[in-house]
């Protein structure tokens, strides 16, 4: 399990602190403390029924929790033992995953006795527990989804596709749920939008999220944005320009890298030589400041739609050397493959060895690389957005969105509801970023035959 | 049940299944099977008959995905399957220990072999790590490693295959533990390294009384090595007895026909009419992959009709020779010369009609053959490389294809390699060779992974493609039975060098060149005295790695 979840952890944290920071101008250690304060949660809730003892022990109280750990992992484990008369299961267990089991189940404890505590908030007192519980309705969500979608896949489909489904992991499926979602938006968005992403009404500012009598309005359920514009349908349109936009690049950077990757496998030679260097050369310059500089230069040539196209091909260009790299490793294996020299004894051609004998056997690691590549261009696309270089207005952009609706996150002591503005659209990068993680994580295994 | 204590391992009516494509799928049908100890006993049967996942279920473990579902495992009144993680660490590596086919995959190449050595005696505490060093050079100079007090201080790519293996018996050995399992320890090894390997396990585990489960499909080996045979097929057992009665009186037909396949040898040939243009020549090559020398002055010829075969040990040149043929590498002097026309040396200036006649048979049919592709997609693509032909043309050529390498077209045209078991998939190389239909073929070492049933159905097809289409063969191989099976010629190398060559009868009669003769006297034959004898005979420093570094 592990290993599913520290990728897209990463990518998670990676965009939460690029996206965010900037606007809130905080810094790095605040998330650090944050990530802490949630890991202290449940020593906390034991100093109300050890509060005499904390009075006494002072700072040493820290120790005592941990004693209180490890006893109760200790105690988990031996009535275990005793109540199912040695399984394997306990009787085999170490101590340190019990351990986990024991802080595991506090930490539920904890989110259930404040999630049943959000509730008793005062009426007209800002809803301090209003993230917290969104988080939880989200995760809760999300998984029943999940579980009902690898469920539906099961009973329709084809054999192989119900076999595909039955043997998929619950963060598949919820993975391929999204990247569904998110295609629906994208291609159908001018029908699924209320409104159009370009159209500015009078009233500004809407809070979303609450009745009319607080200053909602039920035509724009989240609000509407400084100039007016309606912030739903600017979600919904930003997926088709983000992510169709990420997608094309990342595309044209596949048929680039794997092209000269698989060149370089197969000729060997200077061909190799050229080709790797020039790479080296490219690799060298920080992506993100390359890009940078190129697409600075190239607006001085293209503008509007122009630019786009220059700033995907720059992107393309840079990514495909990362694919480069991979595919000419992928393609050495394979090349040294006894079907290989077969088909150069044969008198094959450079095409058809690279395109008939080559390329199938490499579909399971250019696929993972797809999905992980994609997600770095697609954040490389927001961040130069974000940074007023990527998707030019008026067309709606999920960087462009965090950037402008950035000072709202400043409300969320009084109003969490209008706070959320900016987490929107950076929590749809970062939704889709975890949901091709977990797929991809998925494909690799199935490819590899890895095991938990 | 009884828990008799004369015996060390009791296995009683075990049951095994692996899971696979979401079932469990049966691997071992109600196995019995017990050891006393001091006693070797040999498992015996072709590939999937379950013998390695037998002898590792006698250690009480499992593979992943593999689960023992019923029957009782004691070792030494220890019930194994119902003990906990603790119990059986303190049993492994003390008390049973297990030898792995590749020494080389099973060494880790960090740390030298001394301290893989100790690690267990250490660990259990058997002993400290001055004792244990001191014990494991005592072991080393009973294996008969060279330089016993120095070679566990070096790393496990700086010792040769056989030394490894060696190496690794000496660690199984370490806390002299009651049992050992030798999961196919010389598979992997030449035949000179290999008689050296088994005379000394076989020293040791007398030596020390240990008690031994010999896993094998090589019978000869295992007639050497074991007091007892037990036959396996496809996870049934086929029958047991002690050594000497199986090899003699075997009772079951599947075990009468494993004994018989070494009975399969072609008639000779009349002799090549002398002026005859040889199919391939190979003349006064020499060739080097980059500075290092490979092959020096090496000439032989190939007629039409007739099959070379080249055999000598690994590093000998076998294979070098053959990639000069194709044009792999071209040679630095030299030539090769198909029917009398010299060929151009590298591959990429060779023409189609010359790229066609000389086609490969490899001896890894799962890396010859492209996973991706179906049969039909395989064996078509030199059909319409070749002879133009497309669709329905194409499609019944292949099929005739298919009909000649005796697999029914209409059931394997559409399957991709992974459905085909290892021989079917060696067929398929070789319908892939005859599809360019070609006046000569490679086989480089077409046998040597496949189990004895099935390489012999093998070499009796590529004797009858031989006979019906006047094909010629380089056969490269470094097992003699095969040679003697189906060779007309015999080319021996060694160091990139030819020692000897001529005629099949005349290379199975005295006088050989020493070399020559080393090899032939390191085959394993199917009496049970044969290495005593040998031995006897010989002396243990005459025989094997030994032997061939007192020619040089």
């Amino acid at each position: 399990m592990s290993r599913s979840l520290v990728v897209p952890a990463i990518a998670l944290l990676f965009t939460v602190i690029v996206l965010v920071d900037f606007v809130m101008g905080i810094g790095v250690l605040w998330y650090l403390y944050a990530v802490l304060q949630i890991l202290m949660v449940p020593f906390e809730l034991m100093t109300t029924a050890t509060a005499p003892m904390v009075a006494v022990l002072g700072g040493w109280k820290w120790i005592v929790y941990l004693a209180l750990l490890c006893v109760g992992g200790y105690g988990f484990r031996a009535v275990g033992q005793r109540l199912t008369k040695n399984r394997p299961f306990y009787r085999d267990m170490p101590f340190s995953v019990a351990l986990g089991y024991v802080f595991a189940a506090t930490l539920i404890v904890v989110v259930l006795l404040n999630y049943s505590r959000s509730f008793s908030t005062l009426g007209g007192m800002p809803d301090s527990y209003f993230f917290f519980r969104s988080a939880l309705h989200f995760l809760v969500l999300s998984s029943v989804a999940a579980v009902l979608f690898r469920q539906f896949g099961c009973m329709v489909g084809t054999a192989s596709t119900r076999k595909l489904f039955r043997q998929m992991p619950a963060t598949a499926s919820f993975g391929i749920l999204i990247i569904i979602c998110y295609a629906i938006a994208a291609i159908f968005a001018p029908m699924i939008a209320p409104h159009g992403q370009e159209t500015i009404f009078p009233r500004a500012n809407i809070i979303p999220l609450v009745p009319e009598a607080m200053g909602g309005d039920p035509a724009f359920p989240l609000g509407t944005d400084q100039i007016g514009r309606d912030i739903l349908s600017r979600l919904i349109y930003g997926a088709q320009n983000t992510v169709g936009i990420a997608f094309v690049t990342t595309v044209l950077a596949f048929f680039l890298g794997v092209t000269g990757g698989f060149l370089a496998a197969v000729l060997r030679g200077w061909v190799d030589q050229v080709l790797s260097r020039l790479v080296d050369v490219l690799m060298a310059i920080p992506a993100l400041i390359f890009s940078l500089l190129l697409i600075t230069a190239a607006s001085s040539l293209f503008s509007g739609t122009g630019l786009t196209w220059a700033m995907i091909v720059i992107i393309a260009v840079i990514d495909s050397t990362r694919v480069f790299r991979l595919s000419r490793a992928v393609g050495m294996n394979i090349v040294v493959m006894d079907y290989i020299e077969a088909s150069r004894l044969r008198g094959e051609g450079v095409g058809y060895m690279i395109f008939r004998e080559i390329l199938p056997n490499a579909t399971a690691p250019l696929l993972a690389e797809f999905g992980l590549r994609f997600c770095f261009v697609f954040l490389t696309i927001a961040a130069l957005s974000f940074l007023g270089l990527g998707i030019q207005p008026p067309l709606a952009d999920w960087g462009t969105m965090v950037k402008d609706l950035g000072q709202f996150v400043n409300y969320a002591a009084f109003l969490p509801q209008y706070a959320m503005l900016p987490l929107l659209p950076a929590g749809a990068i970062a939704l889709l970023t975890v949901a091709v993680n977990f797929v991809v994580d998925w494909m690799l295994q199935r490819s590899s035959g890895l095991k938990e | 049940m009884a828990k008799d204590s004369d015996f060390l391992v009791q296995m009683n009516d075990i049951y095994i299944e692996g899971r696979s494509d979401e079932t469990w799928m049966p691997i071992i049908n109600g196995v019995d099977l017990t050891l006393r100890r001091g006693e070797v006993l040999g498992l015996i049967g072709e590939s999937g008959a379950g013998k390695s996942t037998l002898g590792l279920a006698a250690m009480g473990f499992c593979r992943d995905g593999v689960r023992i579902s019923g029957g009782e495992v004691y070792f030494d009144g220890i019930d194994l399957l119902a003990a906990g993680a603790s119990a059986k660490r303190n049993l492994l590596g003390k008390r049973i220990a297990y030898v792995a086919q590749s020494a080389a995959a099973s060494f880790n190449p960090a740390h030298r072999l001394i301290d893989q050595h100790t690690e267990a005696p250490i660990r259990h505490g058997v002993m400290s790590r001055a004792e244990s060093e001191k014990d494991g050079m005592e072991l080393y100079q009973r294996l008969r490693l060279p330089n016993p007090d120095e070679i566990g201080f070096r790393y496990p790519h700086q010792v040769s295959g056989g030394q490894l293996q060696r190496a690794m018996t000496a660690m199984a050995m370490s806390c002299r533990p009651d049992l050992i399992i030798f999961d196919e320890p010389t598979t992997a090894l030449d035949v000179t390294t290999q008689i050296e390997v088994l005379a000394s396990i076989r020293d040791i585990v007398a030596q020390f009384n240990t008690a031994a489960i010999y896993i094998t499909h090589d019978l000869a080996v295992v007639a050497q090595m074991a007091d007892r045979i037990k036959v396996l097929l496809k996870g049934d057992e086929v029958e047991e007895a002690d050594t000497r009665t199986m090899l003699t009186d075997p009772k079951e037909d599947y075990t009468k026909s494993l004994w018989a396949v070494r009975a399969f040898q072609r008639p000779q040939k009349p002799a090549v009419l002398s002026g005859a243009t040889p199919v391939i020549s190979v003349k006064n090559v020499t060739a080097a992959y980059g500075p290092v020398p490979v092959l020096n002055d090496v000439s032989f010829d190939i007629h039409e009709g007739r099959t070379v075969a080249v055999v000598g040990e690994s590093g000998s040149g076998k294979s070098t020779a053959a990639r000069c043929i194709t044009g792999l590498l071209p040679p630095k002097q030299g030539s090769i010369e198909f029917e009398g026309q010299a060929l151009p040396s590298d591959y990429r200036r060779r023409n189609r009609m010359q790229l066609r006649q000389a086609q490969m048979i490899y001896q890894m049919a799962d890396t010859a053959l492209n996973p991706r592709k179906t049969i039909g997609e395989i064996i078509g693509r030199p059909v319409q490389f070749y002879m133009g032909l497309t669709g329905a043309a194409k499609r019944k050529r292949v099929e005739e294809l298919l009909d000649e390498i005796e697999l029914p077209a209409h059931q394997y045209i559409d399957r991709l390699p992974s459905e085909l078991s290892g021989g079917q998939k060696q067929r398929i190389g070789i319908a892939r060779a005859l599809a360019a239909e070609p006046k000569f073929i490679i086989c480089d070492e077409v046998t040597s992974a496949l189990d004895q049933l099935v390489a012999e159905g093998i070499l009796r097809l590529l004797a009858r493609l031989q006979d019906d289409l006047k094909l010629s063969y380089m056969f490269i191989t470094h097992d003699l039975a095969t040679v003697r099976s189906i060779a007309d010629e015999v080319v021996v190398m060694k160091d990139g060098r030819v020692v000897e060559q001529g005629p099949k009868s005349e290379m199975f009669q005295p006088p050989h060149h020493a070399y020559t003769d080393l090899l032939l006297s390191s085959v394993p034959e199917m009496d049970p005295d044969w290495l005593t004898k040998l031995l006897a005979e010989r002396g243990i420093e005459n025989i094997g790695d030994a032997a061939v570094t007192k020619m040089s």
